[in-house]
């Protein structure tokens, strides 16, 4: 257990700049995903904390003590900052068994063979692969092999665990039994883990608080919830949500506090306590963008007070859920409904959005002005 | 600090103390830098100190040169680029140099890429078997051709007959010796360049590349001349380039064939110079030879590049689907047949039958058949020699003992340091240390045998820095040391590949465990690398027990192989002594090679 505070960290590779500025803590027991697309750092920051790469500038401290201070080109050694690490590829040795896998690190800091004895079949156990303890790497499928990373990750009792995409490699089943695999783990264990992916599915499910990536500087950290309620800007609501969430055109303006939002859904009115504090004109007409999620839209066969007439664009029922494509003027939009449900193409039927749950963005700075509430 | 570049930070004392502290604390760095400073030692250091030799003047001079031992002179370079020696010293065996690489190229090059086509995409029956044939000629030592050659073709200039002139042909000069001997001997070798390139080449092209071709209509001809051709040109340039490099290197094949008869290549001439002095001479030469060498192999580095090379780096095949031949079946067989007799069988019997003869080229009848070669007692047959045969000449067993001891001192010090300059190489891609290694360890394949030997020759002739470099004249401590370090661009590139299998995540996974550096290579990165070392050993081992070129400037009396056993047997005109010591040494690496092949080695990756 432990609490990680990252300080302007700098990542440099060659003139190549690929971490900016990254400020981060974590705290004792969070379970915090560093999400975003490929190449935006998050793996970078991972190996920082690990001390696998050294960044040129920052600082760093677990539970106080300090193990990166760039100014005085210190560095403390991998080994000695009480974490593991669990890698993509899984870093398996395949010239030793499961076992010896696991008892590899252990036997490096000098415990007793009963002590080893006892963590590698407790970790063994836990990972519910004990009867696989002679095999070697290559003789294990992948979900196996996953498991075996994991425990050897976990043997050594670290107070941080660090996780790099470790479910990529695995099928679609898989992987959502090794997320529920996960999080009872980190429940069980009580540890700080930073988890790496680019799933946003992994992030939301999995973690106590997730730190969205973009183009290697921090965009938003926040617990999934309010992640996926109130995207900082634009390209986090984009990234976020599956399906997409629906992007609409629409001027603003501010009217004695309030904002007032005209678009092909009509015209809202917001109240000035949901609004943030990011900057917008606040006088005259200016662009917007509403964000509203798929399933904050329900569709009506029959007229209904304050909903939206629409037509029926496309209709996919798929088994649990149905997405259905709507067009409102010149703008589709998706709506997310629990169930089978079977509307005919153009159809006219109305659309039913609660106001406080759309999100409004400044279009020219893509930023958040109004919060979902 | 700015927004782009690294930051500036000010160097405080911890700073310092931090930074000295990362660089000692990590022995990597330490290994990295002792690698440097020993590759410095090993091959700029030689390189330079030939350099400087030719430019200084030597006690041999001093009767025609003004000066003191050890001026500064420009004699040796004037001598060999415009005196009035210079045509017979440099121009001329420059030019029979070129003659002879310029036709073995025409020979070769086509010869290796029709058997590689052949193998490779049509139906030829019996692709085992001729497969494995098709490569034996590479595995034999060129100069072994050479010598089968004599046995073929000899005639009475040199002494004694050969095989042919023996029935009554007579055999003229310029087809027993000189550049059309060397020429088809060498051909004979280095076709095998062709072949592997080639099929490599053609192994990795999808064949449904051409598969398209004929979907959009294209005839077999079209396709082969517009998809296959141009795919593998590359490889065919690059074998190309290659034989013509390793030709005008070669010393044991135009040694053999040419001397007798005062035809000399630059490699030859050179020797002579070392031999006889002014040896600052036969070193200018030397460092024209890697000239030639650097200046061919880099203009194809040009000229092929990475862009044109994709037939040799996508290394995925898809399916391939036979050409099938029809009619031209079974001319092309017998074809191959005959080719192979010629190249392969014929010579080697010749060569074999004459180490029983009594007389060379007088028959195999039973009054000319003898065993005196390998076990007889001298006095035994007054006729012509005084040597005993070889089972009993001890000179064959101190031989026969230098050559197992070098090549298995060498082939492991090699293997290993391979595997060493590979891991720096591997885990410094990108990194000053990383390619500065890669360069350093490329010098030697620049050089032949003969002229990278002749440099190390200057070098350890007498003692450098005070005797921090001793003076390894004429010990067998040089004849390994100079094996070694010719055989490092191959051994690290082998080691580098090895290296570049062995993921770093693994070694970083170790780390996180708390694994110390030498932990970590002794628990994970020798384990792990211990295949690719048994290979990069055996076709290392390989290569040293052939070799002529590279240690026959360092022989002394003590100090003999048995390569360089029959070189002086054949030139002193003991042929079948030479042809029986040949012998050995060719099953000798017949049965390194089988060896070799049960640990998986593949042979395609000695060259």
């Amino acid at each position: 257990m432990s609490r990680i505070e990252l300080k302007h960290i700098d990542k440099f590779y060659g003139s190549n700049h690929v971490l900016r500025d990254i400020n981060l803590t974590i705290e004792d027991g969070d379970f915090m995903t560093l999400l975003g697309p490929s190449g935006c750092g998050k793996t970078t920051t991972l190996r920082v904390v690990s001390g696998l790469e050294k960044p040129q500038n920052g600082t760093m401290t677990i539970d106080g003590v300090e193990m990166i201070n760039a100014d005085d080109a210190y560095y403390a050694e991998p080994s000695k900052r009480g974490l593991n690490l669990v890698f993509q590829s899984y870093a398996l040795w395949p010239h030793m068994t499961v076992y010896d896998n696991i008892a590899f690190g252990l036997k490096i800091q000098k415990m007793s063979k009963a002590e080893i004895d006892r963590r590698v079949m407790d970790s063994l156990r836990m990972m519910r692969i004990d009867m696989y303890k002679d095999r070697y790497p290559t003789e294990l499928s992948g979900g196996q092999q996953q498991r075996v990373a994991i425990a050897r990750a976990v043997a050594s009792s670290p107070k941080l665990l660090l996780l790099d995409e470790p479910l990529s490699n695995l099928d679609a089943k898989l992987r959502i039994d090794m997320r529920a695999e996960l999080q009872r783990l980190h429940k069980e264990l009580g540890t700080t883990i930073i988890y790496v992916t680019h799933d946003q599915t992994e992030a939301l499910t999995m973690s106590t608080k997730i730190a969205l990536f973009k183009a290697g500087e921090l965009n938003q950290v926040a617990t999934p919830t309010e992640l996926y309620n109130n995207p900082i800007d634009l390209e986090a609501a984009d990234f976020i949500g599956n399906p997409r969430i629906n992007l609409l055109d629409g001027k603003a303006e501010v009217i004695n506090g309030q904002l007032v939002v005209k678009s092909d859904l009509g015209g809202h009115t917001f109240p000035a306590e949901h609004l943030t504090s990011e900057e917008f004109p606040k006088s005259g007409e200016f662009d917007c963008v509403l964000a509203i999620r798929p399933e904050q839209i329900a569709i009506s066969t029959q007229p209904v007070e304050g909903a939206i007439p629409v037509t029926i664009y496309a209709n996919q029922p798929a088994g649990s859920e149905t997405i259905t494509t709507l067009k409102a003027g010149t703008d589709e939009f998706l709506a997310k409904d629990i169930g089978q449900i079977r509307y005919d193409l153009d159809q006219k039927v109305w659309a039913i959005i609660d106001q406080d749950k759309i999100n409004i963005y400044n279009k020219e700075t893509t930023r958040l002005i109004k919060r979902a509430v | 600090m700015s927004k782009n570049g690294l930051p500036r930070k000010p160097l405080t004392k911890r700073r310092l103390k931090n930074l000295i502290l990362n660089v000692l604390k990590n022995p990597f760095n330490m290994v990295v830098l002792v690698s440097l400073i020993i590759l410095f030692c090993l091959i700029i250091i030689p390189l330079l100190t030939m350099i400087s030799s030719t430019f200084t003047l030597a006690q041999g001079e001093l009767r025609r040169v003004q000066g003191h031992v050890g001026d500064f002179t420009l004699y040796y370079w004037k001598y060999i680029l415009a005196s009035t020696m210079s045509g017979a010293v440099l121009w001329g065996p420059l030019k029979n140099s070129f003659i002879c690489g310029f036709f073995t190229v025409l020979v070769s090059v086509p010869l290796g890429s029709v058997l590689a086509w052949l193998m490779i995409r049509t139906d030829i029956p019996g692709k085992k078997i001729l497969g494995l044939l098709v490569t034996v000629p590479y595995m034999i030592p060129s100069w072994t051709k050479a010598l089968a050659w004599l046995a073929m073709f000899r005639n009475s200039t040199s002494g004694a007959n050969g095989f042919l002139a023996g029935m009554g042909i007579p055999i003229p000069d310029w087809l027993a010796y000189g550049p059309i001997a060397i020429v088809l001997c060498m051909s004979m070798h280095y076709y095998a360049f062709s072949y592997i390139m080639v099929s490599g080449a053609l192994r990795s092209i999808n064949s449904e590349l051409e598969e398209m071709g004929e979907i959009q209509g294209a005839s077999k001809a079209q396709i082969l001349r517009h998809i296959t051709l141009p795919l593998i040109l590359p490889s065919v340039l690059s074998a190309t380039v290659m034989t013509i490099s390793k030709s005008i290197g070669t010393y044991g094949v135009p040694a053999n064939l040419g001397n007798r008869i005062g035809y000399y290549t630059l490699a030859t001439k050179m020797r002579n110079f070392i031999d006889q002095g002014p040896q600052a001479v036969g070193y200018a030469m030397s460092i024209v030879l890697v000239l030639l060498a650097a200046v061919i192999i880099f203009s194809n580095q040009r000229i092929v590049g990475v862009r044109k090379s994709y037939a040799t780096v996508s290394g995925k095949g898809g399916r391939a689907t036979l050409m099938p031949l029809g009619k031209a079946k079974k001319p092309l067989m017998a074809f191959l047949m005959v080719f192979l007799f010629l190249a392969m069988v014929v010579p080697f019997f010749v060569l074999i039958m004459e180490t029983f003869q009594i007389t060379t080229g007088a028959g195999y009848g039973l009054d000319n058949l003898t065993l005196y070669n390998w076990i007889g007692k001298s006095g035994q047959i007054a006729k012509y020699t005084n040597y005993e045969g070889i089972f009993r000449n001890p000179k064959f067993f101190s031989a026969f003992w230098n050559t197992i001891r070098l090549t298995l001192i060498g082939s492991i010090i090699t293997a290993i340091c391979g595997q060493f300059l590979g891991y720096i190489s591997s885990r410094g891609r990108g990194k000053w240390y990383g390619d500065l290694t890669e360069q350093m360890v490329f010098v030697p394949y620049l050089m032949s045998g003969i002229a990278f030997s002749t440099m190390y020759f200057s070098m350890f002739s007498r003692p450098h820095f005070g005797g921090l470099m001793p003076s390894l004249y004429g010990t067998f401590t040089l004849i390994v040391l100079t094996s070694v370090v010719k055989h490092f661009p191959f051994a690290s590139k082998s080691g580098t590949a090895n290296m570049l299998s062995i993921s770093v995540e693994l070694e970083e996974a170790a780390d996180i465990a708390g694994a110390s550096f030498w932990k970590r290579m002794s628990s994970i990165i020798v384990p792990l690398a211990k295949n690719g070392f048994i290979s990069g050993f055996m076709l290392t081992f390989i290569s040293i027990a052939k070799e002529l070129d590279l240690v026959i400037i360092m022989m002394t009396p003590s100090t003999q192989t048995m390569s360089y056993l029959a070189f002086t047997y054949s030139q002193e005109g003991y042929n079948q002594m030479s042809d029986a010591v040949s012998v050995c040494v060719l099953v000798f690496i017949l049965v390194c090679y089988t060896v070799a092949n049960r640990f998986g080695a593949d042979l395609n990756k000695s060259m």
